[in-house]
């Protein structure tokens, strides 16, 4: 268990260290994207019967700041130990495969957490969504995040430069969470579109996270668990699997 | 039990073959120097032991565990000092030493800690960041980094390549120390002097494969090859001994003789063509000269 705790230690030691670019950064974007869209569109759109649109906009843009930091928080770990070569001490003491897993996805987890927080925390100035399901709320926050850290531990060890990386976030994850209903309820698109979007894993996070304040969502929230859980797994023995077999960090 | 045991490790990448079925074992308490010339595999095999590239065949073994099977034990047994200059920017000396000391399950060890840093004079960069270093600090952190576990075998690849005399000579008075203290010292180096001086057993790698593997001594004995420096009145050098001749310096002649045997016939050469010597200095092969022989033999 030391090993675990250690690395998950440093890993949390690693972002807090530079916690202006991960986590107050990301916190000002959330701000800028909700005071600008809330401006435009809060008096012509109404998602949900009685629901502003700057309430409905709060949780998504939460969502959407947690999914990407927490990705960024696994990847960008991962590859810059990587390039600079400084992964060797990580990978000559005794960790168990699962205790290196375990320790980036949970500092993954616990970044994407403080930035959902900080989000929260200076958009509800401008309007407070309700609080239907606590608890939906933190099973999807909790759930959403280790899908992406898991991602961005596939993504970091799989990337050999940051080129590559920065491929992976900005034509796979960056798309995956704008076009997940973060601004939109995906009902007020067309037929097609609506389909188009139930394939997107992100688009079960931000509903059931959303689910969890205003008690309505575009799908079942059990729904929702059943895939993001599902892909939570899958994802997860993969990036197992990868780091058991030393795939590109072992040669 | 044998510190460590290389059975027939073959280490292929793609094509190119660059360990070609290596075996040979270091005993526990030896000071091992592991030679070769650039790409000969030593760092491979290295980081075969280590567990940072893996065998295509073949299997390695540290204090009995096998790397790969049984890599938790295997990884406590060795502390690796890597030969590439690495560090983790967003920490201190001591930060980045109790993190190392977590990863391998131990919880408080500033003792420790505190006598790894007063040996390798780091005792005052404790809390400077590791960006703040100059490369030979850095070095010494590396070389504290493998020794926080107390492991019996210590690898160390290249540790003096690029660094002052002052840190060769605080390392390796640490390092004997160990060695003294019962730890197994593996060590690869250009600094042919150093390895002459330290070690006790010698392996020579080439292209992948081991080509010498011998106690110092005995690898020095069987080279009975003699330089012998002669400085004649006149200066002229018998006819019968231009065929010896390697170089002339210092206004004399220097012979290189197969066998010490080869002296008397010298002398007495010398002798028959009326010449006398005004100086004569005989000396033998340092590790140098045999590696150099060693390679070309195996050529």
């Amino acid at each position: 268990m030391t090993g675990f705790y250690t690395l998950f230690i440093k890993e949390l030691l690693r972002f807090w260290k530079v916690a202006f670019q991960t986590v107050a950064a990301p916190v000002l974007t959330g701000l800028l994207y909700l005071l600008i869209f809330a401006h435009v569109l809060d008096a012509h759109v109404e998602p949900y019967p009685g629901v502003r649109y700057t309430a409905f906009l709060i949780p998504g843009l939460a969502m959407m700041s947690m999914l990407q930091n927490a990705f960024s928080n696994t990847s960008s770990s991962l590859i810059q130990s990587k390039i600079t070569g400084n992964l060797v001490f990580i990978l000559l003491p005794p960790l168990s495969y699962f205790e290196f897993f375990a320790a980036y996805v949970l500092a993954a987890v616990v970044r994407g957490l403080i930035v959902g927080v900080g989000v929260l925390s200076v958009t509800l100035w401008f309007a407070v969504p309700p609080i239907a399901h606590p608890l939906w709320i933190l099973v999807f926050a909790l759930l959403g995040c280790g899908v992406m850290a898991v991602l961005g531990l596939v993504a970091g060890i799989w990337a050999e430069k940051f080129d590559q990386l920065a491929a992976f976030q900005n034509f796979l994850i960056m798309p995956l969470t704008f076009l997940s209903g973060v601004f939109y309820s995906i009902h007020s698109l067309p037929a097609f579109w609506q389909s188009v979007s139930r394939f997107n894993p992100v688009f079960y996070m931000i509903d059931g996270f959303r689910y969890g304040f205003f008690g309505q969502g575009d799908v079942n929230p059990w729904f929702s668990l059943l895939v993001v859980s599902g892909f939570f797994l899958l994802l997860a023995g993969w990036a197992y699997g990868l780091i058991k077999s030393g795939y590109k960090i072992r040669h | 039990m044998s510190a460590i045991v290389f059975d027939r490790v073959v280490k292929r990448y793609g094509e190119f073959e660059a360990l070609s079925g290596v075996s040979f074992a270091v005993e526990q308490g030896d000071f091992f120097a592991l030679l070769g010339p650039n790409g000969a595999g030593k760092t491979t095999l290295i980081s075969i032991l280590g567990g940072l590239a893996q065998a295509s065949s073949g299997s390695v073994t540290v204090m009995g565990h096998d790397v790969s099977a049984d890599y938790r034990p295997a990884r406590h047994a060795v502390g690796i000092v890597p030969q590439e200059l690495v560090f983790d920017p967003f920490f201190t000396v001591r930060e980045t030493l109790q993190f190392q000391s977590g990863y391998f399950g131990i919880k408080r060890n500033d003792d420790w800690i505190d006598e790894i840093l007063a040996n390798l004079g780091l005792t005052a960069k404790a809390h400077s960041n590791m960006r703040q270093l100059s490369g030979g600090m850095k070095r010494r952190v590396m070389v504290a980094q493998a020794l926080v576990h107390r492991p019996p075998v210590i690898v160390l690849d290249e540790p003096t390549a690029g660094v002052d005399v002052e840190l060769r000579q605080t390392l390796w008075a640490f390092i004997q120390k160990l060695n003294e203290a019962g730890h197994t010292i593996v060590l690869t180096t250009h600094y042919l002097e150093e390895a002459e001086a330290l070690c006790n057993r010698i392996a020579m790698l080439k292209q992948g494969r081991l080509i010498a593997l011998e106690d110092k001594a005995t690898l020095m004995k069987r080279n009975k090859a003699r330089s012998v420096f002669l400085r004649l009145k006149p200066a002229r050098l018998p006819e019968t001994l231009q065929h010896l001749l390697v170089a002339e310096r210092d206004d004399g002649f220097e012979l290189k003789l197969a066998d010490p045997d080869a002296l008397p016939g010298i002398l007495l050469a010398v002798q028959a063509c009326g010449l006398s010597i005004r100086d004569i200095d005989v000396s033998k092969p340092d590790l140098e000269d045999i590696f150099v022989e060693t390679m070309r033999g195996a050529a």
